[in-house]
């Protein structure tokens, strides 16, 4: 395909409005009248029960409209916790549902005032009284608890294969660790918001949503509406990353709110209600077993995970299912096991499962590598399976092996000193490091509809949402090419859900799902013109759904890192020097936003390895630190620009029909395992403890001084 | 954040008369009083904005100081070619600190003024002595990763979280303040911030109603200067721990030694005694460890801020090495 403009690394075509601002995300969209401001009043225990709401002198405050909460809100579907069955992310969120309180900072109260200003003055006014019971906070005294979900998010909760506890009393090297993850935010810029408005006894609600048909189906079940009645709008979206997977209290309770008014009502939440109100990715602990011979092949490989989840409502993290496609081992054993807490409920992030998980098992093989004395690189290399080791059908496409060698040439990784320590730069240790990624492929059912006006001009529609990464664009780049007509000749219409069903954005499965519906949706308009079909009222409309490639073959995108770190002998202080990350994600539809995705992912590996931790207070539930001063990403400074992300040329005939897989979840594997890995050798102090900060490193570094001493 | 009203006062009698209003706080760039205004931990009902007042200037003193007006922005006065020249440690110590566009806001009194950034202090649901005196320390027993390990009280163990002042603690700098009835006074930048106590409530010797009006910094001191800040990440972040350092030489040995340090405290703390350990002393890293060690006498961890201790020391050991190298570079 090599004049295709599939592929292209093609700037975004909605870029323009949103450095020039016509973009309109969800609280920018003008409404018919002037809006009515909803702040959320959220509660200050994390287990109990709502004994009194004294709103008098929030209700006297200027401009107030109304005051809601559990005493006063209508009827809404009952709430279903998840497990039962459907999607998660389409179920009814029934607001202020009785005095039960389920975690700390769950909304109780929405006051809404002429402005904004007027109703964050009120929100404070309101004085909620508790009976606090004592909650479980603390996932590893939780664990305890813990007990084996239904399911994980996609697979099954354990496999088993062998015998991995033999396998480990009899081989040559074996590395038996426990690595933990702290909670994460996902804090994408745009805050999560909704505007929604009544037009007779239809609404309509714009919200920062990736699913725009789970978040109607989600809205309208609530507010036990007909479909038809309710109208769900995304077109720009600041950021998601799993986090506007669901839809929140913000969306229903500004519906709620709109109809009581009679006017609009916009709710934002703010900042620090992120963190709670929001969804957020789980803690974790796991216990990483490896097992090789002096041959350096594996006769074991266990991963034992345990997640926190939130009382209220179940979420198992996929924390080991990777593993069982990685590497071959004749023995191996992967468990999931859910500890519930009365926290907030955590939900995906980008790869959820993966992202925790890569930066466990990458971090082991490193070790087992040095226990071996073998190149890391090597180990991975002896150990590389011809088929899936736990399913045993063959891979779709697997191209670990040249994103390793590749990227070893490429970042110089015989720089590397074997033992760490030895690479100084004045009071710098320098250390390399890499890591091997792994992100299953998944693709969904999708539909879209096209037509052509008389000018040869291009609409297309699908309820696919663009978060950031590119959708409306290649989108553009699949119509164009498949119907021979300029990009500039296609308008991509997305985020309404009044168009035809997608996916939508999440589990990096929209560009392989949209794009083959796009596709076979062009193909078929494009057979009506070769028919002789003028362009003018042309339109073709349809869908495409995956086949049983997924039972077949085994699917996944490959990756390889590779970092260099430098480590303060005197402080501990950690610096990102350069970072090369070597991609395999099939057929690439974008290589300017591919690229861009596989580098924000990597970047975040970075700050998995060395930054994000949001703080449970054990005693009383809450995030600590819930705000972006608090809770760290990396920042400019922070990022060299020795960053680059190369992707293999790749087809995946099994994934869709344009070959591609997903890509935006694929940077964040592992990346942070390498990052960890370069810490080693740049000076020998393994921290297992995510994330790697340097108070963690130091006590490292003043027993070395000591031992040098001796 | 609730109701205020704001006026912008042009000269320094009418922002004196303003402030003698009930609930009246002068605000200087604003970047950390609105910050608390919107979670409610600060609550003024009446604004006067200080930034049209005469206070902008950088200007030499007769002794051959220099006099810093209260509303010089953190960038100008970071970039005052007299500031790089003979305090380059202020210098050095304002550049690390927050962001730029937070620099070109921020005032020199208002830093000084700034308080602590306890994840507690900021949530005015959780206990906290210093917000809301008697209702307990939330940090105590709780996230103290953050916290003081030098002067603290059961309390507050809250640190300060200025970089600037941790250098002008070190340059022997005196605050000037003016008093809405009465003549300006001096007060020592080692003692304008006081420890909490059992009052973590009173945070400086600035009364109230009182205009911070210069800094004054005393001539340059001889010898080389440092200031090192550690931190979690590259930029745009508090300091774990910071050190402003001075060493002058006479040969191999230490004529004079300056120590002050930031984040373990509720002031920047000065370090007199490993201060006074090394003069006389020859300047080799043995000196500095036991001068880092000296520094530490009575510091005790809460918990999770334990390593703050050894951290400390180690940068000071490591910020007396480098203003060692400046004072042979002949910078100071
Ligand atoms: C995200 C973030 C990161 C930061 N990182 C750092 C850092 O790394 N290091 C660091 O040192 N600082 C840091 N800061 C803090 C920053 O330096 C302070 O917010 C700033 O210096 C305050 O100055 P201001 O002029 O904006 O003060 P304001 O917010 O205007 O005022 C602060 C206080 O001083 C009072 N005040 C102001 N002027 C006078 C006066 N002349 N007389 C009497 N009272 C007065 C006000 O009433 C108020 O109580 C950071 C801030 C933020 C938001
Ligand atoms: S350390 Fe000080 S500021 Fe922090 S909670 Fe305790 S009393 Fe409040």
């Amino acid at each position: 395909m090599p004049d295709s403009i599939i592929g292209q690394p093609l700037d975004r075509i909605d870029g323009k409005a949103k450095v020039t601002g016509r973009a309109r995300y969800a609280a920018d969209v003008p409404a018919s009248m002037p809006p009515a401001h909803g702040v959320l009043v959220t509660s200050t225990i994390g287990r109990g029960e709502i004994t009194r709401i004294e709103a008098d002198d929030a209700e006297r405050s200027p401009g107030i409209l109304l005051i809601m909460s559990h005493e006063n809100v209508p009827a809404q579907a009952p709430f279903k916790p998840s497990g039962l069955g459907g999607s998660r992310h389409a179920r009814a969120k029934p607001q202020f549902n009785g005095t039960r309180v389920h975690y700390y900072g769950e909304p109780v109260a929405l006051v809404v005032a002429e402005t904004f200003e007027q109703a964050t003055a009120a929100a404070r006014l309101v004085r909620v009284s508790y009976r606090t019971e004592s909650g479980s906070y603390d996932l590893a005294e939780g664990r305890r608890l813990a007990y084996p979900p239904e399911h994980i998010v996609v697979g099954k909760t354990d496999s088993r294969i062998g015998d991995v506890d033999r396998a480990l009393a009899s081989s040559a090297a074996k590395v038996d660790a426990t690595y933990t993850t702290p909670y994460q935010s996902h804090n994408p810029m745009e805050l999560v918001a909704s505007l929604a408005e009544w037009s007779g006894d239809k609404l309509t609600v714009h919200c920062a949503t990736q699913l725009v048909n789970s978040a109607h189906r989600s809205i309208a079940s609530t507010l036990r509406l007909p479909l038809e009645k309710v109208e769900v709008v995304s077109e720009y979206i600041g950021g998601g990353f799993g986090g506007k997977l669901p839809i929140y209290g913000d969306a229903i309770l500004a519906a709620i709110a709109a109809k009581q008014l009679n006017r609009p009502v916009k709710i934002v939440l703010t900042r620090q209600q992120m963190f709670s109100v929001t969804t957020h990715r789980a803690a974790t602990i796991q216990r990483i077993r490896l097992a090789a011979g002096e041959d350096g092949k594996l006769s074991a490989v266990a991963h034992e995970a345990w997640t926190q989840s939130a009382r209220m409502d179940e979420f198992a993290e996929g924390v080991a299912a990777s593993t069982r496609a990685m590497y071959a081992a004749p023995n191996r054993l992967t468990t999931h096991r859910v500890v519930p807490l009365d926290l907030p409920v955590s939900d995906s992030m980008r790869a959820p499962g993966d992202a925790v998980g890569q930066l466990a098992l990458e971090q082991a093989m490193d070790e087992l590598a040095e226990k071996l004395d073998l190149d890391p690189i090597e180990l991975r290399l002896r150990n590389e399976p011809d088929r899936d080791p736990e399913t045993h059908v063959p891979f779709s496409t697997r191209a670990l092996v040249p994103c390793l060698t590749q990227g070893a040439e490429q970042f110089g990784w015989n720089r590397r000193s074997k033992i760490p320590g030895r690479l100084k730069d004045s009071h710098w240790l320098v250390g390399l490091g890499m890591a091997a990624a792994i992100r299953p492929n998944y693709r969904q059912p999708a539909h879209a509809r096209v037509r052509m006006d008389a000018n040869k001009h291009v609409t297309v529609e699908m309820d696919m949402t663009d978060i950031g990464t590119g959708s409306y664009t290649i989108l553009a780049q699949v119509a164009a090419d498949t119907l021979q007509v300029p990009v500039e000749a296609v308008s991509v219409n997305l985020g309404h859900s009044t168009y035809p069903e997608t996916p939508g954005s999440g589990g990096s499965f929209g560009a392989a799902s949209c794009t083959s519906a796009l596709y076979d949706v062009c193909v078929a308009l494009k057979k009506k013109i070769d028919a002789g079909e003028s362009p003018g009222n042309l339109q073709a409309e349809g869908q495409s759904e995956p086949g049983s490639e997924y039972e077949n073959f085994s699917q996944y995108s490959y990756g390889a890192h590779f970092a260099e770190v430098a480590v303060d002998s005197v402080t501990g202080e950690i610096r990102l020097r350069r970072m090369l990350g070597i991609f395999d994600a099939g057929r690439i539809l974008n290589a300017k936003t591919a690229r861009s995705q596989l580098i924000g992912g990597m970047l975040w590996g970075v700050s998995s390895a060395l930054h994000e931790n949001a703080v449970v207070d054990v005693r009383s539930g809450a995030f600590v630190n819930h705000d972006l001063a608090g809770y760290h990403v990396p920042v400019h400074a922070d990022v060299p620009t020795a960053v680059d992300a190369v992707m293999l040329a790749g087809f995946d005939d099994k994934s869709s029909p344009l070959g591609s897989k997903g890509v935006g979840e694929l940077g964040i594997c592992g990346a942070g395992a390498a990052i960890a890995n370069a810490v080693y050798n740049a000076c020998g102090v393994r921290v297992r403890d995510y994330p790697i900060t340097p108070d963690k490193i130091l006590g490292g570094l003043m027993q070395q001084n000591v031992a040098q001493q001796r | 954040m609730r109701a205020f009203t704001y006026e912008r006062p042009v000269d320094m009698a009418a922002a004196l008369q303003a402030i003698a209003r009930p609930g009246a706080k002068f605000l200087g760039g604003g970047t950390n009083l609105l910050d608390l205004m919107k979670v409610e931990v600060e609550t003024p009902s009446h604004l006067v904005d200080i930034s049209r007042l005469p206070l902008a200037q950088v200007e030499e003193t007769e002794d051959g100081g220099l006099r810093i007006g209260a509303t010089v922005t953190n960038s100008d006065l970071a970039a005052d070619r007299r500031v790089r020249e003979r305090y380059p440690m202020l210098s050095r110590a304002l550049l690390n600190g927050a962001s730029g566009q937070l620099r070109n806001q921020a005032t020199t009194a208002g830093n000084l003024l700034q308080r602590t950034r306890c994840y507690y202090f900021y949530d005015t649901a959780k206990p906290c002595n210093k917000r809301s005196p008697g209702s307990g320390c939330s940090a105590l027993h709780g996230y103290n990763r953050i916290h003081a390990v030098l002067g603290a009280s059961d309390a507050c163990i809250a640190v300060h979280p200025s970089d600037m002042a941790v250098a002008m603690a070190a340059l022997d700098a005196e605050v000037e303040a003016q008093p809405a009835n009465g003549n300006g006074r001096r007060i020592k930048l080692v003692d304008f911030h006081r420890l909490p106590g059992t009052t973590p409530q009173v945070e400086t010797a600035l009364r109230e109603g009182e205009l911070i009006t210069a800094v004054l910094l005393p001539r340059p001191p001889f010898g080389g200067q440092a200031y090192r800040k550690v931190r979690d990440r590259a930029s745009y972040d508090f300091a774990l721990v910071s050190v402003a350092a001075l060493v002058g030489l006479d040969g191999d040995r230490i004529r004079s030694a300056r120590i002050a340090l930031g984040g373990v405290a509720h002031k920047p703390w000065r370090a007199h005694e490993a201060e006074q350990q090394l003069v006389g002393k020859s300047a080799t890293d043995d000196s500095f460890a036991a001068a880092g060690a000296a520094a530490m006498t009575g510091a005790r961890g809460y918990g999770l801020n334990d390593f703050k201790i050894s951290l400390a020391s180690r940068t000071v050991a490591a910020a007396l090495t480098e203003a060692v190298q400046q004072a042979h570079l002949g910078k100071g």
